[in-house]
């Protein structure tokens, strides 16, 4: 029998690593998994994670993609410190980018440097009124806050494409489910001319940092930690599990919504049946990749980002199949959690008493 | 008759306390041998070693003559030792039979095993159904399943730990009939408990330990309740005068207070009175799981009660939490150090915050004030002699004893108007006790009222100026203390349920 055994010592170093272990990791297995496919993996390798950063166009690009990752990672990572596991940061996303972009069609006629921002505060509360959903059920009747989140997002990809196909459908659109395309003051800035970096990566470093102090610095961050390591210890100290399960719940949902918007106003232009491209879901491998800390979480996203952008290019320059291309993504997480496991404990075998 | 089970010397040493000491005793065949002691007298230990939980030591078991060193409860099992334990481990969504065969190394095929547990159980007149989920059992239902798993393994020996602390008066009957019968086919049994009259109505023999020695042997039907007592908490005793005390006014009371029980096993807050007073030491004595833990969580406001069942400092606050009471001069410190009253994995710094951060200022607008954070987490290092390496370690890395003064010296330093503390030296070193023991006195001649709840008679002797008993959730009249002898304190605490006689202070 096999049996796990907390390592003794320090282990501080090794947990540090473990991160950086798991990518390295990932690119062996990935590398046979590429050759496997026929493919050469080193080169795959190569397309992979190190061709995106030597195009000035592709950093821009990986830039664009970290964002949301970055924004929505950050806001999960404070409730599952806690121990509140919000898995619907996709569908808080989706309404996020909905209820911003229905603001800024509902002013296709008027212009104002107001606009952006309103259209800001629209998609966090969207996203933060989603997440509501799942907190209310559980504060109030024990819901589990995994299945509700989770199942919220299909209620909310139906609800955009309803929504796109109706009511919001581009008048002059030849009936393709759409929206209009959002006028200039209703997309952010560009940064960068010739690119799409726009301004919500600012205002996402600007976030990362206050999430950063909020959690090391503040009594928010504190009751976080507390909450996550001794809920009983949390309740002694007067935290109240129902005011921080909304909080974590809503902050995640708001930060979501707030990507959502970005998305909408920034590299898209419109709202889309397509605009949710997964990254409600991937920022909860950002997040762990991350170690649940921000700045991690923003050299996580990065990392990422470099496999999504590396991975398209695989894709049409090697003909790797999509599906390769999410396993190597899906085996970051798996490396990440085993080799922390690995960290922790040392495996043992034992033969069974008898 | 020669002895069927037969322990020598068994010694079991845990970090800071001697949990078993030289224990010596025999069981016979058919006997029904109780063993009988306060909580943390040594009881647990003992029969998780027969059990081959805990390996013991020093000392020799001995199984019909012959060795019996079990290296876990397979082994014992084999050997034809069986355990009910106090805490059942069922699966309610299964059925009985399901549960069962769960247990079993090579089950038998489920209609076999469903008439053999319909044979086994009607012949100790168990009433045990197969087929219902365990989840529709009452406590006593369950604790049957359990007494039929053993039975289905033929034990010779079978030990059942504080058995009827979760029956009815009526399944306690119906358990000593299946007990008796068992008997009377030749099995023995080791009965825990510390409910005087159970044993001496069921047991043939008594084994008596108290801190982890054995101190007597008896038939306890030849003893009386108050003989029993004396022998379970002990004569050396000595009598305390009373304290000269005066306390000043009331500065927290408790008024009707009842509290329905949270969870099965949890127990019911009935109607407690109570009235502490500024400079006053308040002792509740009882046995573990009498409503101590309920008690503490109104106390410190984790669970909230009607706004008028609690004044504090002339003011309802029954409804209040945590953090408003500790702003109010109301602090606590709960039994259990790792997890509840400090946060394992947090450094001590952080834990010095976690109930300092009102009274102390720790933090400014919401952010942190780190500075102040250590240095007050210093301050109860330094006056309460912390052994730790320094403020940034681990609440986990500090024993017992040491964590112990740190959780107590964080409200005590924090001046209180009230200091609640439940268990305060529990598995702390002699010398460690010996601090808190006399930092709670001299806060209350501070004029802090102090209310301590512990299973500790002498310590509750030591500093307490007056003594009630918690008991089934239900809190006697205060006595001065010193002014019970020992054996009536013995009694109310064993659970005898006539009320405190001639109420005073």
């Amino acid at each position: 029998m096999l049996t796990l055994e907390p390592r003794t010592g320090n282990t501080h170093l090794l947990q540090t690593l473990t991160p950086v272990l798991a990518v390295a990791i990932t690119m062996l297995a990935g590398a046979a998994l590429f050759a496997s496919l026929g493919k050469d993996p080193v080169e795959a390798i190569r397309i992979i994670f190190l061709d995106p950063l030597l195009d000035p166009y592709s950093r821009s690009e990986l830039l664009v993609k970290a964002a949301p990752l970055a924004l929505i990672a950050i806001g999960l990572s404070f409730g599952f410190r806690a121990g509140i596991w919000n898995i619907g940061a996709e569908g808080q996303f989706i309404i996020g980018a909905l209820t911003g972009g229905a603001t800024a069609l509902a002013f296709y006629d008027i212009s104002g440097v107001w606009l952006l921002p309103l259209m800001a505060i629209a998609g966090a509360l969207g996203g933060f009124a989603w997440a509501m959903i799942p907190a209310i059920l559980k504060t109030r009747w024990g819901a589990n806050e995994i299945l509700v989140s989770l199942m919220l997002v299909y209620v909310a990809e139906l609800l955009l494409s309803a929504l796109v196909s109706g009511p919001l459908r581009d008048p002059d659109g030849f009936n393709f489910p759409e929206s209009r395309q959002f006028h200039d003051s209703a997309t952010l800035p560009i940064l960068l001319a010739g690119t799409r970096a726009h301004i919500g990566i600012l205002i996402t470093l600007g976030i990362s940092v206050a999430a950063y102090v909020a959690l090391h610095r503040h009594v928010f961050g504190y009751h976080i930690k507390l909450m996550g390591s001794a809920p009983r210890a949390a309740s002694f100290a007067g935290v109240s599990t129902t005011t921080m399960t909304a909080a974590c719940l809503g902050l995640s949902g708001a930060l979501a919504g707030l990507a959502g918007l970005f998305e909408a106003a920034g590299p898209v232009g419109q709202l889309v049946p397509s605009l949710p491209a997964g990254y409600g879901f991937t920022a909860i491998i950002v997040a762990f990749l991350g170690r649940l800390d921000p700045l991690g979480i923003v050299l996580a996203s990065l990392v990422v980002a470099l496999t999504y952008i590396g991975g398209e290019t695989a894709q049409f320059t090697l003909q790797i199949p999509a599906a390769a291309i999410s396993v190597f993504q899906g085996m970051l997480l798996f490396f990440l959690l085993a080799v922390d496991v690995l960290a922790r404990f040392r495996v043992k075998y034992m033969r069974r008493a008898q | 008759m020669s002895a069927l089970l037969s322990i020598r010397g068994l010694t079991k040493a845990y970090p800071g306390v001697l949990a078993n000491s030289d224990i010596r005793f025999e069981v016979a065949a058919g006997e029904i041998h109780a063993i009988l002691g306060e909580n943390g007298a040594g009881k647990s230990t003992l029969v998780k070693t027969i059990y081959g939980l805990v390996t013991p030591d020093h000392g020799e078991m001995y199984l019909d003559g012959k060795a019996f060193e079990p290296r876990g409860p397979q082994q014992a099992r084999a050997a034809g030792v069986s355990m009910v334990f106090q805490h059942f481990s069922l699966f309610e969504a299964l059925t009985v039979a399901e549960n069962i065969a769960l247990g079993m190394a090579k089950p038998p095929k489920a209609a076999d095993l469903g008439r053999q547990i319909r044979d086994i159980a009607n012949a100790y007149g168990l009433s045990v159904d197969p087929d219902r989920l365990v989840g529709e059992l009452s406590a006593g239902e369950r604790q049957r399943v359990e007494i039929t798993r053993c039975l289905l393994q033929n034990p010779r020996i079978l030990i059942m730990d504080e058995p009827t602390s979760v029956l009815t008066p009526q399944e306690v009957q119906t358990l000593f009939a299946t007990l008796r019968r068992l008997s009377d086919q030749g099995v023995a049994i080791l009965y825990i408990s510390h409910k005087l009259d159970e044993i001496r109505s069921l047991c043939h023999h008594a084994t008596i330990l108290r801190s982890g020695r054995v101190v007597g042997a008896c038939r306890p039907a030849e003893k009386t309740t108050r003989q029993l007592a004396e022998m379970m908490i002990g004569l050396e005793l000595t009598r305390p005068l009373p304290r000269l005390f005066t306390p000043g006014e009331a500065v927290m009371t408790l008024r009707d207070l009842t509290v329905p029980a949270e969870t099965p096993f949890g127990t019911t807050l009935k109607r407690i009175n109570l009235s502490l007073r500024t400079g006053e030491v308040l002792g509740i004595a009882g046995v573990a799981g009498n409503g101590q833990d309920e008690l503490m969580r109104v106390l410190s406001g984790e669970t909230r009660v009607p706004r008028e069942c609690m004044i504090f400092d002339g003011r309802q606050m029954g409804h209040r939490g945590p953090t408003y009471r500790r702003i109010a001069g109301l602090l606590s410190a709960p039994e259990e150090r790792l997890g509840h009253a400090a946060a394992a994995d947090m450094s001590l710094a952080d834990n010095a915050f976690l109930t300092g951060r009102q009274r102390q200022r720790l933090a400014y607008r919401g952010f942190l004030r780190t500075t102040s954070t250590t240095n007050f987490a210093r301050a109860i290092i330094t006056r309460f002699d912390v052994r730790t390496p320094g403020t940034d370690t681990p609440a986990r890395a500090l024993s017992g004893g040491n964590l112990q003064k740190f959780v107590i010296g964080r409200e005590i330093l924090q001046r209180p108007k009230v200091l609640v503390v439940n268990q305060p030296t529990w598995g702390v070193d002699a010398h460690a006790a010996a601090t808190i023991r006399t930092a709670l006195r001299d806060l209350a001649a501070n004029g802090t009222g102090v209310l301590i709840i512990s299973q500790d008679l002498d310590e509750l002797m030591e500093i307490a100026d007056t003594f009630s008993v918690l008991e089934s959730g239900t809190l006697t009249a205060p006595q001065r203390t010193g002014s019970l002898t020992i054996d009536e304190i013995g009694l109310m605490m064993g659970g005898s349920t006539q009320e405190a006689p001639n109420a005073v202070a």
